[in-house]
């Protein structure tokens, strides 16, 4: 009983912040914008958005992919080391995070300006401009760089809780280097690149800021969409309604995830 | 002749100025049963370790088969280990855990599903194949670990207290079933535990470590009636310590009194620690040509009696089939056989002294206490 009387202040600020929110939007979304009535009208014409749809989550996908063969690494290099260096290097990765999203994001704007940064420097060598930015390989870099330490954060926690008996014992029983990686490290840490890669997706399928900056006309994400409704398009009932959408599809793949990686990798971590 | 297979020689391990081992010289032959034998935390792990190639000593050699391996990676090594700690793999099945050494070395899969379904016979845990490892009891895990290692037919097998977690009689079980494998597959073991008794039963030859450094190596007849010094005998079975002093060879005084004995080769009037095994010693009406003291306890232990008895202030344990009631005087007669004399070393006075018995009893009973750190009472007899 007392559990739960502790519990009382979080479950009211769920409830208020995350419960009521979530009711407004469901509202929204199933209402007409001028007469207020029920109405499925903002749900059949996301079907106008669906490329935009398909384009944001392809873009999301390709971003978790690169961060997870950037971020793997990295995180096993971090778990390897010394116990004193890790709090350090893990710092490090979690550096960039303590500064504005918005200024990382300008910061990559300026580097990648047809008169920015690199290609002025390339300009010094008699290089013309290279198309750096608005495009999308601009929206999948920015995204890469802002999501990397979600990716690497929670690699290196499952990493760094494997027993090293199990790779002494891998050892023993024959295995190179290669093997002990194939056979005993990376199926104990499927949990973790799991949650790495639903950290980096679920923001990165919704994120409007980076697109509208380092992206051009055809790199329209999801969440610029969204964005607009509510800003430009004076539609709040139809971005209501995408995020609706947008919100069950992610949990949709993040419960598939989940099923994939089975119960067995969890329990492997107690 | 037996042939050297293993040699550790002047194996020094240092972890942060800390001497974990201290010039540790061993030779093991092939087909050899050893023990290492001690308190926890006196370097076995350690020893197994470099052995297995999972540590290189900060100094010193390691020879396999004459070859020098101090570089040589364990995936390399013919040697399995069974971890202290089990290490199976929590993401396979009790049937992939004990195949896994197999399909590393590509074994075709008829023939890992013979070879395991054999092991897991051997263990006694047939029909267990699709378990996880999670909903293993320890000593399933343990017996899984038997298995996962042995299933290799390795040349040397390492075993890290592999009996540890087992009740009493599935451990005499798996001790006769290992002795057993090891006679007939000829495999090497290099056995850790802290248990005195398995340690006697089991092997050919025993190594006994203290504080990182090796105090005896030899058969378990040799340890137990010729300890080198007060450690091992404390150490290995029970023993009453006492000072003595060596009036010429065979010849050694105790309690003013002069007993025969059957050491020689000590300086004449050097004093000497005394070993005398409670069961070596004969009650005899109490009379003046025999050593006499007073009966202060009696413990029932099945099939003998834990009498103490008090000689001058310095309690000894006797064991005797004879009741024997508190506060009764008796004499005692000891075989000059039975006297073991050992030269002074650092551990003597630590030991031996049965003073405060009754608190220790559950200590000495227990064979993960550490009991090396205390010097217990020291009572000297003034002769
Ligand atoms: N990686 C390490 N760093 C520092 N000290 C260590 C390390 N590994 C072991 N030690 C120390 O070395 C000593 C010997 O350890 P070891 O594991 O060999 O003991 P053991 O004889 O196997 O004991 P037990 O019976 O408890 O298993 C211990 O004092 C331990 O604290
Ligand atoms: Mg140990």
């Amino acid at each position: 009983m007392r559990v739960r009387g502790l519990a009382s202040p979080y479950l009211a600020w769920m409830s208020i912040f995350i419960i009521l929110p979530l009711c407004a939007v469901v509202y929204y979304a199933f209402t007409d914008s001028v007469t207020g009535e029920f109405t499925l009208r903002n749900i059949v014409s996301i079907g106008n958005y669906w490329p935009i749809l398909i384009k944001s989550i392809w873009l999301a996908l390709v971003s978790s992919l690169i961060c997870l063969i950037l971020g793997y690494p990295v995180a096993l290099a971090i778990a390897r080391a010394k116990q004193s260096r890790q709090r350090f290097l893990i710092l490090l990765v979690m550096l960039p995070m303590s500064m504005s999203f918005l200024l990382r994001t300008i910061a990559w704007v300026s580097l990648l300006e047809d008169t920015g940064i690199i290609n002025n420097i390339l300009g010094k060598f008699g290089i013309s401009p290279l198309p750096l930015i608005r495009n999308n390989g601009a929206v999948v870099l920015g995204m890469v760089y802002n999501y990397l330490p979600y990716m690497i954060l929670p690699v290196y926690t499952v990493l760094s809780h494997i027993d090293p008996s199990l790779i002494e014992a891998a050892k023993d029983l024959g295995c190179n280097r290669t093997q002990v990686f194939l056979k005993v490290i990376l199926p104990l840490s499927v949990s973790g690149i799991i949650s790495g890669v639903s950290m980096v997706f679920v923001p990165a399928v919704s994120t409007f800021y980076i697109s509208k900056k380092l992206g051009g006309s055809g790199t329209t994400m999801i969440g610029d969409v969204i964005e607009s409704q509510f800003k430009t398009a004076y539609n709040p009932n139809l971005g209501a309604a995408i995020s609706l959408v947008l919100m069950v599809m992610v949990f949709i793949c993040i419960g598939l995830m989940e099923r994939f990686s089975g119960s067995e990798e969890r329990e492997a971590l107690m | 002749m037996a042939k050297e297979l293993i040699r550790l020689e002047d194996c020094v391990v240092r972890f942060d100025d800390e001497v974990i081992l201290d010039s540790v010289n061993l030779k093991i032959n092939d087909g050899e049963f050893l023990t290492l034998l001690g308190p926890s935390g006196c370097g076995k792990t350690t020893t197994l370790r470099i052995i297995g190639g999972f540590l290189e000593p900060t100094s010193g050699n390691v020879y396999f088969d004459g070859v020098r391996i101090n570089h040589i990676p364990s995936h390399k090594r013919k040697i399995n280990t069974i971890f202290q700690r089990y290490a199976l793999f929590p993401h396979l099945n009790v049937f992939d855990n004990i195949a896994f050494g197999l399909r590393v070395a590509k074994v075709k899969e008829d023939e890992i599903d013979e070879r395991v379904a054999e092991m897991l016979k051997l263990v006694s845990l047939r029909g267990f194949e699709e378990r996880k490892i999670t909903a293993l009891s320890g000593g399933q895990q343990q017996r899984v670990a038997i298995a996962r290692a042995l299933i290799n037919k390795p040349k040397v097998l390492l075993l890290d207290e592999p009996l540890g977690a087992l009740d009493m009689r599935l451990r005499k079980d798996m001790q006769n079933e290992l002795k057993r494998i090891q006679k007939q597959l000829g495999i090497t073991f290099i056995y850790v535990t802290h248990d005195q008794e398995e340690a006697l039963a089991m092997s050919d030859t025993v190594v006994v470590m203290d504080k990182g450094v090796i105090q005896q190596i030899g058969t378990p007849q040799d340890v137990y009636n010729e300890p080198k010094n007060a450690f091992v005998a404390d150490f290995i079975g029970e023993s009453n310590i006492l000072d003595g002093v060596m009036l010429s060879d065979k010849l050694v005084l105790m309690f003013g009194r002069k007993f025969k004995c059957v050491d020689k080769g000590f300086a004449a009037n050097e004093p000497v620690d005394v070993v005398i095994r409670p069961e070596d010693v004969d009650i005899v009406p109490a009379d003046s040509r025999h050593l006499c003291g007073t009966v202060t306890g009696v413990t029932f232990k099945g099939l003998h009696y834990d009498i103490i008895v008090d000689f001058y202030g310095f309690k000894w344990l006797i064991q005797t089939t004879d009741y024997h009631e508190v506060g009764s005087y008796i004499g005692i007669d000891i075989h000059p056989e039975e006297i073991h004399i050992m030269k002074k070393s650092a551990y003597s006075g630590m030991f031996g002294d049965y003073s405060s018995y009754s608190e220790e009893y559950d200590e000495i009973n227990d064979p993960s206490i550490v009991y090396g750190e205390d010097p217990g009472e020291e009572e000297y007899y003034e002769s």
